[in-house]
């Protein structure tokens, strides 16, 4: 049975989507992202399962990969600004409006 | 033990992104091993190169070795006519931002320094520049045609990140008000690594679907797998929200003008014009190859977003007082007036009419835009652009000829007869008529109308108001900014006044619609 993972997935993934909108530490909210990720990754090992076939599980791959690279430019951003700033809240960054 | 068969790869057709990748990795070195002073020496020739080689590799592709029919690299990329194009407009497009780029001045002198202590008046004191700036552009560039071209789902979300990556840390690195360049990198970075994720979970749901995430297997599982209609449904919208944050249609524009305003102008011009062509290369793939079958599904969603996306750019561009803010609405109605072609689907030869239309709309929205752009480089305060709309009234009184030209751009954009926007408009709005989407098209002229209104406006404001005493001055160009104007220019007139040549190519283009 693969639906519960699938259900899990779609758990996660609803986590990650709501603190990225609700949190305001810049840190706090990518790390919700990278949990958006991993929710995906475990849809796509699960679909592999269930269709019998490895592409799912390959991509997983792909993505443990891309979000490495993602951590690396994110981290470096949020450093800039909170150096910057002395903070990492989003919310103290709004000069960019209207 | 079974063997691995070595994939095949058409190393010829993939040749113009493999140029502009090898020139990126070759930048990376030049950064590790070079010294600093001769950097810029290497690599502006370098980036240019590339991008000239690229363009004259598409042009032999197609005239000499004629255009692919089937996807190359084992069904991972499709080098089809449309691919082609598009890769052509990118070349161009980044080409002349690349020239925008070389101009001085405009980005920081060492990132990592706090904006305003000792060490970033040292940095720039001694001259320093962050020349990482090339190799990362031409990433970007180079994950903008793999996003065009891919024919496969994984391949298109790596692509994505590829060209997105390099440009959230462009954003960053602005020279002056380096508070709002930050602040810009770190929306649009969060945001978009927020809307990567939906595309992959749709691409997840679209797998369990389908079982592949081959476009055109996804194709042929849609009439033959029965009772999973949900993943499919939940893989598209999922799909269409990470697609569409990407061209900025509503309800995903939100990033879009603050990025515009925050990154440093010529990176601006290089995501208004590149981001968007590849991005749309994207969308039509996915909806077209992939979901060509769902039309029934996803068409009226798009409606929705069309009319939203059209409504939104044109009146919230009303409001706006930053130049490049308002060019930024301006771009997210562009988006939705590009989007009613997307949608006007229908038999092959509609197909086609759509699609040249789309095509030559992208070649003249974003050449006239890299020009705007360019001259907004131009008009400057003593604290860099001067960016707010007051500080451009009576500049046609000042310098007629830079506000004359902008004066035409804007016209460019509001569709006006003789320049390219009417006939790009003109192409696409006749072919959504023709495939049934009137009432779009009736909203695109009526808020074409609306953005006739703000932009007249900016023009009325430079020539028939008095300059302040202490209004911007505007620098003298530097030969690449003035060939950028001139280039972007000539191509607005010559596109409004003798499209027939393009649109021929264009239709060419489309005619073998996209390789499955």
């Amino acid at each position: 049975m693969t639906t519960h993972y699938l259900v899990l997935s779609v758990l996660l993934f609803t986590i990650g989507a709501v603190g990225v909108l609700i949190r305001r530490n810049a840190i706090v909210a990518f790390m919700c992202v990278e949990l958006m990720l991993n929710a995906c990754n475990l849809a796509l090992v699960t679909f592999a399962r269930q269709h019998g076939n490895l592409d799912g599980q390959i991509i997983a791959f792909f993505v443990m990969v891309v979000a490495a690279a993602e951590v690396v430019v994110g981290l470096a951003i949020i450093v800039t600004i909170f150096r910057t700033r002395r903070s990492a809240s989003i919310d103290d960054a709004n000069l960019l409006k209207y | 033990m079974n063997e691995i068969a070595a994939p095949t790869i058409e190393y010829g057709q993939l040749a113009p992104m493999l140029l502009v990748f090898g020139a990126a990795i070759l930048g990376v070195l030049v950064e590790a091993f070079a010294p600093r002073y001769m950097r810029k020496a290497i690599h502006v020739p370098l980036t240019l190169l590339a991008l000239v080689g690229s363009f004259a590799l598409v042009l032999v592709q197609v005239f000499v070795n004629g255009v692919p029919t089937a996807p190359s690299a084992m069904g991972a990329v499709a080098v089809d006519g449309p691919t082609l194009f598009l890769w052509a407009v990118i070349a161009v497009l980044a080409f002349v931002s690349v020239l925008l780029i070389n101009d001085e001045d405009n980005f920081v002198a060492q990132a990592s320094a706090v904006p305003g202590s000792i060490e970033e008046e040292d940095a720039e004191v001694a001259g320093m520049s962050q020349t990482e700036v090339y190799p990362l552009v031409l990433f970007a560039v180079g994950g903008m045609l793999l996003f065009a071209a891919s024919n496969d789902l994984l391949i298109m979300f790596v692509a994505l990140e590829v060209m997105s990556l390099p440009l959230y840390l462009l954003c960053g690195l602005a020279r002056r008000r380096r508070l709002l360049s930050q602040e810009a990198a770190v929306k649009y970075f969060l945001l978009g690594a927020f809307s990567s994720a939906f595309f992959l979970f749709g691409m997840a749901f679209v797998y369990g679907y389908a079982g592949s995430v081959d476009l055109s297997a996804i194709h042929q599982a849609l009439p033959n797998v029965g009772g999973q209609d949900t993943l499919l449904v939940v893989g598209t919208a999922l799909l269409g929200v990470g697609l569409l944050f990407k061209i900025g249609a509503a309800p995903f524009q939100a990033w879009k003008p603050d990025v515009y305003q925050g990154a440093p102008t010529p990176i601006t011009a290089l995501m208004a014009s590149g981001t968007l062509v590849a991005a749309f290369g994207a969308v039509l793939r996915v909806f077209w190859v992939a979901l060509g079958g769902f039309e029934w599904d996803w068409r009226p969603v798009m409606w929705g977003v069309a009319i939203l996306t059209m409504v939104v750019g044109a009146i919230l561009a009303i409001t706006q007082t930053d130049i490049k803010r308002m060019l930024a609405y301006s771009s997210i109605a562009h988006a939705g007036f590009l989007l009613t072609g997307v949608i006007a689907t229908g038999g092959p030869e509609q197909n086609q009419n759509a699609l040249s239309g789309l095509l030559f709309y992208l070649l003249a929205y974003g050449i006239t835009t890299v020009g705007a752009f360019a001259i907004v480089t131009m008009v400057r305060d003593a604290g860099g652009e001067a960016g707010h709309l007051s500080r451009w009234a009576g500049l046609g009184k000042r310098s007629p000829m830079l506000a004359g030209i902008f004066a035409f751009f804007l016209l460019a954009f509001a569709g006006i007869p003789l320049t390219s926007g009417f006939f790009g408009k003109y192409a696409v709005f006749s072919a959504a008529v023709a495939g049934g989407v009137l009432p779009l098209v009736i909203v695109g002229v009526v808020t074409s109308a609306i953005a006739a209104f703000f932009y007249v406006r900016v023009i009325v404001l430079m020539f028939f108001s008095d300059p302040a005493a202490d209004g911007p001055s505007v620098a003298a160009p530097t030969i690449g900014t003035a060939t950028v104007v001139a280039v972007a220019a000539a191509a607005t007139v010559v596109l409004g006044v003798f499209p027939e040549p393009m649109l021929d190519l264009a239709n060419k283009a489309a005619a073998t619609l996209f390789v499955r």
